[in-house]
């Protein structure tokens, strides 16, 4: 080992500086991504040409823009408030409550390969996090924009951890395959998908216990925070009688 | 998390081939254009609609210009445009338009007298996505399937958003014109962020493709190749940081892998290798919590759900992601040995 070859890693270094900087990450990347051609001493056309064919076979990324009109019509009409008002005629339910129900099942459909079952702009959007609104709204009365991005940005992260580390555990994912594709490609016979599926349950489980055990405290955290936000408005509506 | 295939050719003709879709994708956001031109209080009307044609005109003459002028010449002018878009949101040429807004109480009269069929086109997409992914995958007549062999999923989906469409047509009354036209708002409100997953996955293939070595030289200057407890470390660790540079834990796999895991735990000390690529990649899932660059998972939410800080989902997963990663950590320690 006596030539050290980093530059191929100059692009790891752009991204990184160009996140520090907050550039946003569509030039971020694109430069990132020059410069790393130029690193590895591609030619400007192939360059180019090479962002073009990769670009093209990315296209089914785009497929969320399908799923948006349906949500667009539907909450036009008032799918948000629907959910909203449906939460709140069910009195014993709290936010904490919804969000470790919806996590669990994520988390088992996940794990059976149903991952389109779900989704941030599908379920989250329309429905989960309008519910966890609607049942903190039950619980509490009308809540400050601050505690509602909350548990919005609660119900975001259910969808996300739930989906990621139930997935792994289904072997026909796509996650096992490549992992299997590598082992065989780099020599190491004798290991199977389902080898690997099941290593990936102890965490599975680990992630449903720590976030869960996180959930039962948010709905703590959310009272404290409601009864900072009624201290402040009584201390603000005393000061303003005050100067009247 | 999408594999990210480059196999298009050969597939069996279909009904719902990808090309299809991309036609339908590039469509879609042809009418956005259109309505974001005509919209004439927008702050950044022609630069916005600039953004969009661009990304559209891939969807939607991409596969014609690669029969009509072959593929050498597309790629160039696809990856001209990647550039440009690049440019017009990074120096923020990009911005949300005006909309005609419903008020709360015109929408929860609605809701009430549409009641709980509301519900029904939003449910409709998942199960008719997964009935139709699992029963009417091999379904063929004469040799035409219904859906791109290669790619199930995708096809299912759009003809779950067809049907969920015309279902909410009946109920709300609302034509998938208005529909669409509805969309800009969710689609403007995403921005450049629906753009960033196909970004990266462009930018993936120039890093992977040389840094696997020079991140097994890296390694070797901060630790001892025989500490293996600082070995799992800096796998698992460097997966997640690798995964947040990059925002796909698919791309980090393979550079890690190679420079780390091979080398020094499989090879030189014997690890087994179903538990350390299985708790490996997991690590990486870890980092994807934790960065805005995946941004179908943390930015786009945000976005989605009108939060006032586009990093607030990624704030509320950063401590289940930390403990997971130290699980991974110690689990792996006590089990590839």
């Amino acid at each position: 080992m006596t030539e050290l070859n980093l530059l191929p890693l100059i692009g790891i270094v752009v991204v990184v500086a160009g996140f520090a900087f907050r550039f946003n990450p569509l030039l971020v990347v694109t430069v990132a991504g020059l410069i790393t051609g130029w690193a590895v001493d591609l030619d400007w056309l192939s360059l180019i040409s090479t962002f073009g064919e990769k670009f093209m076979n990315a296209r089914q990324l785009a497929s969320l823009l399908l799923i948006l009109p349906i949500i667009a019509l539907l909450e036009r009409y008032g799918l948000q408030q629907r959910a909203k008002d449906w939460i709140a005629s069910i009195k014993s339910v709290t936010s904490a409550r919804i969000l470790m129900v919806y996590f669990v099942v994520r988390e088992c459909s996940s794990a059976l390969g149903l991952l389109s079952l779900a989704g941030q702009a599908q379920t989250v959007r329309p429905l989960l996090a309008p519910m966890a609104l609607g049942a903190a709204a039950n619980t509490y009365g009308p809540l400050p924009k601050e505690i509602q991005d909350k548990i919005s940005a609660h119900a975001a992260a259910c969808d996300n951890i739930a989906m990621f580390f139930g997935e792994d555990i289904f072997i026909a994912f796509g996650a096992v395959l490549l992992m299997d594709a590598f082992l065989k490609e780099n020599g190491i016979q004798g290991i199977e998908p389902l080898n690997i599926g099941l290593w990936a349950i102890p965490t599975a489980l680990a992630a449903l216990i720590f976030h869960c055990f996180r959930l039962a405290r948010l709905e703590a955290s959310l009272s404290q925070d409601v009864l900072k936000y009624i201290q402040q408005q009584q201390e603000t509506s005393v000061g303003e009688g005050e100067t009247q | 998390m999408n594999v990210l295939s480059t196999t298009t050719s050969l597939a069996p003709p279909a009904v719902f081939e990808i090309n299809h879709v991309f036609l339908v994708i590039g469509l879609l956001v042809a009418f956005l254009v259109i309505k974001t031109l005509k919209d004439k209080g927008h702050p950044k009307r022609y630069s916005t609609a600039l953004f969009w044609g661009l990304f559209g005109n891939v969807f939607l003459c991409g596969d014609l210009s690669i029969t009509l002028f072959g593929e050498q010449i597309t790629h160039v002018w696809v990856g001209f445009s990647v550039i440009a878009i690049a440019v017009l949101a990074g120096f923020g040429y990009v911005s949300p338009g005006t909309y005609e807004h419903l008020s709360e109480q015109q929408k929860k009269q609605s809701a009430n007298s549409i009641g709980n069929k509301l519900f029904i086109p939003a449910v409709l997409i998942p199960i008719i996505t997964v009935i139709s992914t699992v029963l009417l995958s091999d379904i063929n007549i004469f040799g035409l399937y219904l859906f791109d062999q290669q790619h199930i999923t995708l096809g299912a989906l759009t003809l779950a958003c067809l049907i969920a469409l015309l279902v909410g047509w009946k109920y709300t009354g609302g034509s998938p014109l208005v529909a669409v036209s509805e969309s800009r708002r969710l689609v403007d409100s995403i921005g450049w962020a629906a753009i960033l997953p196909q970004m990266l996955a462009m930018l993936g293939v120039f890093i992977v493709a040389q840094t696997g070595d020079s991140i097994k030289e890296l390694v070797t200057l901060f630790v001892t190749p025989e500490n293996k407890f600082m070995l799992v470390v800096i796998y698992c660790v460097g997966m997640a940081i690798f995964t947040m540079i990059m925002g796909n834990a698919f791309a980090a796999f393979p550079v890690m892998t190679a420079g780390i895991a091979m080398p020094f735990l499989i090879e030189m000390h014997g690890a087994s290798p179903a538990p350390l690529v299985a708790l490996g990649m997991y690590s990486g899932y870890c980092g994807t919590l934790m960065t805005p660059m995946a941004a179908n998972f943390n930015i786009v939410p945000a976005a989605l759900l009108d939060l006032n800080d586009k990093y607030q989902v990624i704030k509320v997963q950063i401590p289940t992601a930390l403990m997971l990663l130290t699980f991974n950590i110690v689990l792996m320690y006590w089990v590839i040995f």
